[in-house]
């Protein structure tokens, strides 16, 4: 961990026009819950799907496979990609410091977005959604957290690797995981969303099967496969840094 | 003092080979790396910071490999081609995040040193994105010393800057070349290179086409085609006896308005020619007056490489 390296980072990722896209998603979901919530009291039919499958389903559906893996592009790729495609990232580079600590260091910054961002809305939309701090609320924000950090690593490590990186992300993030996944059985096994439902489910412990909250992978695996990306991700990219080509002359 | 060694380098990307077999060895003082757009000259400079493996060859700091060893930047500054920095930053805030990246003692007092060498104290609390392109330039300029390094490579460095910067960027180079740093500069200007580089390396196609101070790079090439202006007590006998000689291949005498008249003459033979004529004009009775080349620019040198 870099503390100017840090710095650095979070003045070009937050200093844009990307701080009001990031705020764009928290700020639906939000709002979103909000009008559920105000549905519910007007409604008894609905507050009793609140009550049950509502809430998780809102939070899995917009929380975990819209909200995070978006949070992750934008925070995991912004933390790099720029300074990679302006050419500014040579500043780092051409300092004494190791580049596995400038991957660390950034990967660290865009976990902080995405938590200021992702997790801590999915949490307090949790909370407006069933009335309480309670097992729902928690557990989407930490199955939104260990989603957001395994994207985040995983677009950092893209937007090394590729000048592609946002519309490969996308692909990855809406075609792969949304579409295929949803079609393909086998398809949920590789999606980092499904490993964090699998988080979710092990915090919700008893009350996942009431409230429907479903994984295409047990706990265990889930947990394994998200540290693991997240760890060889932040390796190789760190590798990959190493060997950066800033050519022009090419 | 440091020596940055290039020996047999190649560098290719798939089918094109950027740079090709380039043995150099760069000490302490000002070198011009020379050559148009695509000689290899970015290519060169990338691989000298390390940022590039060569695909042949040795490119070596005192002996050390520069590839992948971030360490080596503690020694060598560099000043990128590329304009992009932390543009919402204000120019003390960038020098000085650089001064901490480089984990020096005192930062600040780095910062500030360095900023006052490129002479932009007045400008330090603006906003980069608010810098005209010469003031980029020094920004750069000033991140690069601010850890006092030893070798200073800069892509291009004159870009966009007007005549006043450009001769404080010259004065500057010259400085620190003469507490015995070692810096290399690209440029694609003849000019620049001629003013401020003790030493060339020209660089075309990729190719290290010639190396040295600019007479000795025009030495270097005998076989080339040289102009002379020559006058004498008799240029019309000098013009027939200099056309009879082997060295030559063309003469004319050129007669101006108020009657006066020079000879000019094209060699064949640099080495050949400089024995002939004081011979020859002896030969024949005849005093030199003058005898000065009629194309010791750089320019006219430029253009013969790149045509070659």
């Amino acid at each position: 961990m870099n503390a100017t390296v840090a710095t650095l980072t979070s003045r070009s990722l937050l200093g844009r026009r990307r701080t009001l896209v990031l705020l764009l998603l928290p700020v639906a979901l939000l709002a979103l819950c909000t009008l559920a919530r105000v549905l519910a009291g007007l409604d008894a039919d609905i507050q009793r799907d609140l009550d049950g499958p509502l809430a998780p389903g809102l939070l899995g559906a917009f929380g975990i496979a819209i909200l995070m893996p978006l949070l992750g592009l934008i925070a995991g790729t912004g933390s790099i990609g720029p300074e990679i495609d302006e050419g500014s990232i040579v500043y780092l580079l051409a300092k004494p410091l190791n580049r596995h600590s400038i991957v660390v260091t950034k990967l660290l910054v865009a976990i902080g977005v995405v938590v200021a961002f992702g997790v801590v809305p999915v949490g307090i939309a949790g909370v407006v959604l069933t009335g309480e701090l309670g097992t729902v609320a928690i557990a989407y924000a930490v199955g939104a957290l260990a989603a957001g950090i395994a994207y985040a690593a995983v677009f950092l490590l893209l937007a090394v690797v590729t000048r592609n990186a946002v519309v490969i992300g996308l692909i990855y993030a809406l075609i792969w995981e949304s579409l295929v996944g949803g079609l393909v059985p086998g398809a949920q096994a590789l999606s980092i969303q499904q490993w964090s439902l699998a988080v979710v489910r092990e915090v919700l412990g008893d009350s996942a099967e009431r409230l429907e909250a479903t994984a295409a992978v047990g706990f265990g695996t889930g947990l394994v496969l998200l540290l693991v990306v997240t760890v060889v991700a932040t390796v190789y990219a760190g590798r990959r840094l190493q060997t950066l080509r800033l050519n022009d002359d090419s | 003092m440091s020596t940055l060694e290039l020996e047999e380098v190649s560098r290719w990307f798939g089918n094109v080979v950027a740079v090709n077999d380039v043995t150099m060895r760069l000490g302490p003082g000002v070198t011009g790396l020379l050559g148009p757009n695509g000689a290899g000259k970015s290519t060169l400079i990338n691989m000298m910071a390390g940022f590039l493996a060569p695909s042949a060859g040795t490119v070596t700091l005192d002996g050390r490999p520069l590839y992948r060893d971030p360490e080596i930047y503690r020694e060598v500054g560099l000043v990128p081609e590329r304009e992009e920095m932390y543009d919402a930053l204000t120019g003390w805030s960038f020098v000085l995040a650089n001064a901490r990246l480089h984990k020096l003692a005192d930062p600040e007092e780095a910062a500030r040193r360095a900023i006052a060498t490129v002479e932009m104290a007045d400008a330090q609390d603006r906003d980069i994105r608010t810098y005209s392109k010469g003031m980029r330039q020094r920004i750069k300029m000033a991140t690069a010393i601010v850890h006092d390094p030893t070798v200073l490579l800069l892509d291009e460095p004159f870009n966009g800057m007007d005549p006043r910067q450009r001769l404080h960027l010259m004065e500057l180079l010259h400085e620190l070349g003469d507490q015995g740093r070692t810096i290399l500069f690209s440029s694609h200007i003849l000019e620049e290179v001629e003013q401020i580089a003790g030493r060339i390396e020209v660089m075309v196609a990729g190719r290290h086409a010639a190396s040295g101070d600019f007479r000795e790079i025009r030495r270097l090439m005998t076989q080339r085609p040289h102009q002379y202006t020559i006058r004498s007590t008799d240029d019309r006998s000098l013009a027939s006896l200099l056309i009879a000689d082997a060295s030559t291949s063309g003469v004319e005498l050129v007669t101006d308005s108020t009657g006066g008249s020079t000879v000019q003459v094209q060699a064949t033979d640099f080495s050949a020619f400089i024995h002939a004529v004081p011979r020859v004009a002896s030969r024949g009775g005849i005093r030199l007056l003058e005898v000065r080349p009629a194309d010791e620019s750089l320019e006219s040198v430029f253009s013969y490489l790149v045509s070659r």
